[in-house]
């Protein structure tokens, strides 16, 4: 069970879209999950065989517990003493016993179904089960205490108000391990726009309306790039040291409708153009709000960046999300009075600023950073 | 497309971005983004949910006249919306 999140502890499994025997590749979906921020789709990070699926439908299980083993390429049938590559994240504490408590004679059953069987009267030693080596699940039972087959009942997903509650909850705690744990800085700077919206309005001109692009795509960008210049600022810091990141995965902060954010990854943002990192975006912004996002997304983003300036703010401070180093908000774009080659005009302006971690950077390397996204914000074409 | 035809179309689209919005509710005088708190996300994606299922092309500089429920209609109006996608 991967960690989607600072703060996660558990997820429930909901699906798994693959079953033993069935081949996979590094970013197939292989299971769904759900988690206070939606039901997430966990991908395979190694190529291989599926050899043993470890967590029966309906399951709850820890941050950490190892859902199924995968046989590399050309490796044999996995002897339990070496198993295949793990489906985790680089998981915290011990990965859970891969053997079940119950073996031998007896049918496998998942805890949720063995306590809807109690619940139902239903007698398991009558039910055939349909899981994972013949395990027996919690639609099994269903199955069996009703015997006037309704429809197939999915694995519940929490009703919405304790979604949301959950989220909160989790937002709550990885902002509060934040301010605990990191030592803020906090650095601000007002960046001319007018020569990026006047090449956004002509690109736009020229794009088909459903390619149009926004003003976030170009910040995006530019951060993402700007970053390729002052590395030290992206990446994690973990046991006391900062671990850069492999690339540039643009956690993108999102107001979830009716409540609460999810700040899933824009990947390889630094080298992918603007129209790619818009359609992404829209991608990616409609999946969070309809809580479908994938597991990667969740697990690697190595900086945020939030734009709050749509309901009308000038500048926003950011609390940075851990293990992560550092956080870029922007604010409104507005028409200000600005000096240029000595007269005061109205140009288009944003204030962008830059929340870091003291321990990973100094305040002169925030100073770069935000000098770069400035910087490379005024030739957008270059984007 | 009558007006009520295309007016129907417009909440359809809004309801695509704002699904918990009651469309008795929605004011036609007032900004759709401040009644359904939409960013600008929400609108480009009503701008194309519009474009698909009228046909018409929606230049970005006419976007702030799709801002109201009573602006829009009478803009798509006179842009001759078609038949509905």
């Amino acid at each position: 069970m991967p960690a989607l999140g600072a703060e996660m502890e558990a997820g429930t499994l909901v699906e798994w879209l693959k079953r033993p025997g069935d081949t996979v590749t590094r970013g197939d979906i292989i299971a769904v999950v759900d988690t206070e921020k939606g039901a997430i789709e966990i991908e395979v990070f190694e190529d291989g065989v599926v050899d043993r699926v470890l967590v029966a439908r309906g399951e709850k299980v820890p941050v950490g517990t190892v859902l199924a083993h995968i046989r590399g390429v050309g490796e044999g049938v996995a002897a339990p003493a070496a198993p295949g590559p793990i489906v985790t994240a680089a998981a915290p504490g011990p990965a859970a016993p891969a053997a079940p408590p119950e073996r031998a004679g007896r049918a496998r059953v998942s805890p949720l179904a063995r306590k809807l069987a109690e619940e139902r009267h239903v007698d398991l030693a009558a039910v055939r089960g349909s899981g994972p080596q013949g395990a027996i699940t919690r639609e099994d039972v269903e199955r069996a205490a009703a015997p006037v087959t309704p429809a197939p009942a999915a694995v519940s997903a929490p009703p919405a108000r304790d979604r949301q509650s959950a989220m909160r909850a989790a937002i709550a705690a990885a902002m509060a391990r934040s301010k605990r744990e990191i030592p803020h800085y906090y650095l601000s700077t007002d960046i001319d726009l007018t020569a990026a919206l006047a090449w956004l309005r002509a690109e736009n001109e020229k794009r088909d309306m459903t390619d149009r692009l926004l003003p976030v795509a170009l910040l995006i960008k530019a951060v993402a790039r700007a970053l390729g210049e002052v590395p030290d600022l992206n990446g994690f810091w973990i046991d006391g040291a900062f671990h850069p990141g492999a690339a540039v995965h643009a956690g993108f902060a999102i107001a979830l409708r009716g409540g609460g954010l999810v700040a899933p990854a824009l990947h390889d943002a630094a080298t992918k153009d603007v129209g790619t990192l818009m359609r992404e975006l829209k991608d990616l912004t409609a999946r969070a709000r309809s809580g479908s996002l994938r597991s990667s997304e969740l697990s690697d983003p190595t900086i945020t960046i939030t734009n709050l300036g749509e309901r009308g703010v000038d500048a926003a401070f950011g609390i940075i999300y851990p293990p992560q180093v550092a956080l870029v908000a922007f604010g409104r774009i507005a028409d200000r009075p600005r000096a240029v080659s000595g007269r005061v005009e109205a140009r288009a302006v944003v204030t962008a600023t830059l929340s870091a971690d003291h321990r990973a950077s100094d305040g002169h390397r925030g100073g770069l950073l935000l000098a770069a996204v400035d910087r490379l914000l005024q030739t957008p074409e270059a984007l | 497309m009558n007006r009520e035809e295309i007016r129907s179309e417009v909440l359809r689209a809004l309801h695509r971005v704002a699904p918990e919005a009651e469309p008795a509710t929605i004011r036609a005088d007032l900004a759709f983004r401040d009644q359904l708190d939409l960013d600008s996300m929400d609108f480009l994606n009503f701008v194309t949910a519009l474009h698909e299922r009228l046909g018409v092309s929606i230049p970005e500089a006419d976007y702030p006249r799709l801002a109201t429920l009573d602006t829009a209609v009478a803009y798509l109006l006179a842009k001759g919306a078609a038949a509905g996608g």
